[in-house]
């Protein structure tokens, strides 16, 4: 099936990088359907990735509105390629050992969990609406994915040794939530995005929190990764999307 | 509004708060505090503001279509369904009637948001020496505790 192409208004541009980063940690943590490490495990990731991708349903929903062509919220999540993806590149990367599951939602968390609680005033009425609901969520998730950092970084030497090798990783990922490019310019300007540098104090003493209290090193400054927002992803998107679109586009219109 | 349009609505209110809820069928979609407004419009159309729990609750679907299918069978014709994300939906919402029902079933009621860590009663013996097993469960709505005294585990609503 032919993918689409979107004309990316800034407006628009800006709904899809949230909805791509909320759908693709969601289909990361539905990886763990039947392989986390004990069944309370396997029904928390999961649930986690239920809430993303009921976030990720109605951000596209409203891109489908913004845009205005008549397409549904499946249009954009299956009939777009890795270059047209908008997600943080800290969402994409493969799904890991737990402990890495466990450092990715720490930091994911501990950014949206603010990130939604402000923009629950955007001028965006579509946007604030869907924060309310999704601000709650995260706050849900963040408080799971703190408990089990301080479970591993503070529990025995191979949790930790995992933990620290994870947070090693994913760090150099979390620059990214702080970019602003014109698009984010130009959100910011409107009301509609809150300014990710009003972000940084509350993310960082979360993190401060967190890190002290599982005995943890606080990751320190390093060179950051980019690329996301501007469609250029890691080796990884591609063969998650391979995966996840393959039904839709080998079988148009199926439905079960 | 004429008797004819206050007969269809208070029908209408009937109709979709006898809807019970999918995942937990002894309560109603209306116990749990998910029926926001029951209109009819000047066109005669019944229109229905529901507000869905979670975002991701696969339910949510369903619920529209049972919502739709209660308006149809009251004779009421095909209703106008919106689902709300503001004000977001809220446990604080679910009915003193719906908590007790929740109870009766065996799951433990969620706290109220003023009070999100009052003890957690057992919902089969009673006792206030529970447990956290998991801070996730069947469905996105609810957790899973134990019992200390009679060792049950049971579900627990969480508090949203």
């Amino acid at each position: 099936m032919t993918t689409i192409r979107v004309e990316e208004t800034p407006h628009l541009a800006y709904v899809l990088r949230l909805a791509d980063s909320a759908l693709v940690l969601s289909h990361r943590l539905s990886e763990w359907c039947g392989h986390a490490p004990m069944l309370e495990e396997d029904l928390a990731l999961t649930n986690i990735a239920l809430d993303l991708l009921g976030q990720a349903r109605l951000l596209y929903e409203h891109a489908a509105t913004l845009e205005g062509k008549g397409r549904s919220e499946d249009d954009f999540a299956y009939l777009r390629d890795a270059p047209q993806f908008r997600n943080l590149l800290i969402c994409e990367l493969p799904r890991g050992d737990f402990a890495f599951t466990i450092v990715r939602q720490t930091f994911f968390s501990a950014f949206f969990h603010p990130f939604w609680q402000l923009a629950r005033s955007s001028t965006d009425r579509t946007l604030a609406g869907i924060a309310e609901k999704a601000e709650k969520e995260v706050a849900y998730h963040l408080r799971h994915a703190g408990a089990w950092l301080v479970r591993l970084g503070d529990g025995t030497e191979e949790s930790r040794r995992r933990t620290l090798e994870a947070v090693d990783a994913l760090w150099p990922y979390t620059g990214e939530f702080f970019e602003v490019d014109e698009v984010g310019e130009t959100m910011i300007e409107a009301g509609i995005a809150p300014d990710p540098a009003s972000l940084r104090p509350s993310f960082e003493d979360t993190l401060e929190r967190l890190f002290a209290e599982a005995d943890l090193p606080r990751p320190a400054l390093t060179w950051m990764q980019t690329g996301g927002l501007r469609g250029v992803h890691t080796e990884h998107l591609g063969h998650m999307l391979a995966v996840m679109q393959h039904l839709p586009r080998a079988y148009p219109g199926a439905l079960w | 509004m004429s008797t004819l349009a206050l007969d269809r609505l208070e029908r209408a209110i009937e109709a979709v708060s006898a809807v019970p809820d999918p995942e937990i069928p002894v309560v109603s979609i209306a116990d749990l505090g998910m029926v926001r407004a029951v209109r009819v419009a000047a066109d005669g159309v019944v229109e229905v503001d529901l507000s869905p729990t979670y975002t991701g609750c696969p339910a949510t679907r369903l619920i529209g279509e049972e919502v739709r299918a209660a308006i149809e069978a009251a004779g009421l014709g095909t209703p106008r369904i919106r689902f709300l994300t503001s004000p977001a939906w809220t446990t604080d919402w679910i009915t003193p009637e719906g908590l007790a029902a929740l109870e009766r079933y065996g799951i433990a009621p969620p706290p109220r948001r003023a009070d999100p860590d009052a003890p957690v009663a057992c919902p089969r013996c009673g006792s206030t020496d529970t447990e956290e097993i998991s801070r996730f469960g069947s469905t996105p709505c609810k957790a899973l505790w134990r019992c200390r005294s009679c060792g049950e585990p049971f579900d627990r609503f969480k508090c949203l």
